[in-house]
């Protein structure tokens, strides 16, 4: 792989913890998803009731981007996303609403968020940057396909930066990576470097 | 770099188990959309178009399978193995698979499903595909709701042209279940009548359901003679709505705009355009703001939408090849059902099949989440 381009910066979530180039911003010792993100709302957002419509997977993939993009004003951005469970989280709970005809339930505002890609919808509203989405899914983080797929959408100038992101939420266990690839940054866009930035543990 | 192109193909289908029989069907302007009474997908009647189950049982038992597969994995198969075997290539290491759908085995989340929960993850899915034909490396899964098919052939000829891979099988399927029926009429978005895209009188959309499958190369010696080259693509998010489409049609707008400068030719060029047509009001306005903003409003315009309602994240991939046969036959195909414009700004719906000179043409699909992409498909000489 070609390493004309750079990490910017990071950010993860998980087992409630939210940092930012390995640095901690938010800690809770909350474990429960929900209560997780409605503090950590509280501490890092900024009045955006919309958050609290959001299913869980937009949720997580929204914090893990305010806090990375906090500082950020290019909005030529590509966005690379991808899980394992894709949105099957929101469609268990869609899917039991309407397992029988005596409790029949299907709601609209919970049906759209059947879709993994309507997270990268909800950073494309809240940052406003019309952009390149792509969503793959994945029976586990794989540089590989992110970083073939972004180095392509640079060398065209599709955009000037790419957000990459593996952001997962099922049953339960959720776990967030976002990082930015530019023209610049600190560290090289490899996928040795893209796995170690993934592994590491918030210091 | 190297050209990519679109050749081998098949859609398994209501209106036919090849690319052929639906293109025939097509031409005759034969409608794949009838009316249902199915209370296990939906209490109400809907109108759709599926695949004949009998058919497809046995198609795939032709294909003899060593373990059991759910219905959608069965589509697939179906319609990959005729691609594949169209192709006559060795599936080395140089070929990959991409995998489009939006749901995938979303069904087996019912409670009757005789396949466990854990098959609705769709790497799973992805994972019997792969070893049915034998592929080297796993599958790569587009699921970015209805823009997945077409931008299937994006990923595809952005994996080949950064070098991961010569050539590329797509296959893209999703299936008319309870889960999206249940949904798009909790939305009041289905339409009782076969769907009429941008015409006055539309009434709502169709769910239906395809697999389609495509060999994207970029090796001149694998094409057919139906093959095109991908010329410009592009995908755009309006950053507006999760569900409702821009009232200003930006994000279609744009990504037209950059796959046309990307594809170095002149809209004027532009002969013909497969649009998202779904049959809901604010999707086809949108669509017709998007056009005339590109000056794209008096190029010949269909939806396919009305052979077959929408299908999902297969249908960019469905349209794409019934657009690439459409070129080879130089024949505009009707987009049925319409009969006066029912959107804001001009457009140029093609009422009736007719035979035209045409060479290129324009595919464009909008989504929730804000998704959309637009390709751009040139005529091999």
């Amino acid at each position: 792989m070609k390493n004309d381009y750079y990490i910017e910066s990071y950010s993860h979530v998980k087992n409630g913890e939210i940092s930012v180039n390995g640095k901690i911003v938010f800690k809770t010792l909350e474990t429960e998803f929900k209560p997780v993100m409605k503090a950590a709302y509280k501490k890092l957002v900024v009045d955006y009731p919309k958050f609290f419509k959001m299913d869980n997977l937009s949720k997580l993939g929204f914090l893990a981007a305010e806090v990375l993009l906090k500082n950020e004003s290019d909005k030529d951005m590509a966005m690379v996303f991808s899980n394992r469970a894709s949105s099957l989280d929101t469609d268990r709970g869609y899917q039991s609403s309407i397992k029988d005809s005596t409790q029949y339930y299907p709601s609209p505002a919970v049906f759209v968020y059947t879709l993994a890609n309507i997270c990268m919808g909800e950073i494309s509203i809240r940052h406003q940057i019309h952009s390149e989405n792509c969503f793959f899914v994945m029976d586990e983080f794989s540089s590989e396909t992110l970083s073939y797929y972004t180095n392509q959408l640079l060398d065209e100038n599709k955009a000037k930066k790419v957000l990459c992101a593996w952001v997962d939420v099922d049953n339960g266990k959720y776990n967030a990576f976002l990082y930015v690839v530019s023209k610049k940054g600190t560290f090289v866009h490899s996928n040795a470097e893209i796995n170690r930035l993934y592994k590491t543990t918030n210091e | 770099m190297d050209n990519v192109y679109l050749s081998h193909n098949n859609i398994v289908s209501s209106l036919g188990f090849n690319s052929d029989s639906v293109i025939d069907n097509i031409e005759k302007g034969n409608c794949g959309l009838s009316v249902y009474e199915d209370k296990k997908v939906l209490h109400v009647p809907f109108c759709s178009s599926r695949i004949n189950q009998n058919e497809l049982q046995k198609k795939y038992k032709d294909l003899n399978p060593k373990s059991e597969h759910t219905r959608l994995e069965k589509m697939m198969l179906v319609s990959l193995s005729d691609t594949i075997s169209k192709s006559n290539l060795a599936l080395d290491e140089r070929t990959g698979l991409i995998i489009s759908t939006t749901k995938g085995n979303i069904d087996v989340l019912e409670e009757d499903s005789s396949f466990p929960e854990s098959r609705a993850y769709l790497s799973e899915l992805g994972d019997q595909i792969q070893v049915f034909f034998g592929f080297k490396d796993k599958a790569i899964i587009v699921s970015n709701a209805c823009v997945s098919g077409i931008l299937a052939v994006a990923v595809a000829k952005r994996m080949i042209r950064q070098g991961k891979y010569d050539r590329i099988f797509i296959v893209a399927g999703d299936m008319v279940t309870q889960f999206i029926l249940s949904g798009f009429n909790a939305f009041q978005a289905l339409s009782l009548e076969p769907c009429r895209p941008y015409c006055n009188s539309r009434t709502g959309i169709n769910i239906g359901e395809v697999a389609a499958s495509v060999l994207v190369t970029k090796d001149p010696i694998e094409l057919a003679q139906e093959s095109v080259q991908i010329i410009g693509e592009a995908s755009c998010n309006d950053a507006n709505h999760i569900s409702g489409p821009s009232r200003t049609g930006e994000g279609l707008f744009r990504c037209i705009e950059n796959a046309v400068q990307q594809s170095g030719i002149e809209k004027k060029d532009i002969d013909y355009i497969s649009g998202h047509g779904t049959a809901t009001m604010f999707n086809d306005e949108m669509e017709s703001i998007a056009f005339d903003r590109a000056g794209l409003s008096k190029t010949p315009l269909n939806s396919l939408k009305s052979y077959f309602g929408h299908t999902l994240g297969a249908s960019g991939l469905l349209e794409s090849i019934i657009g690439i046969h459409s070129l080879h036959k130089n024949t505009l195909f009707a987009s049925l059902g319409f009969q006066d414009l029912g959107v804001s700004r001009p457009m140029n719906i093609i009422k009736k099949t007719t035979e035209k000179n045409i060479n290129t043409f324009l595919k464009t699909a909008s989504g929730f989440g804000g998704s959309n992409t637009a390709v751009l498909f040139k005529k091999v000489q």
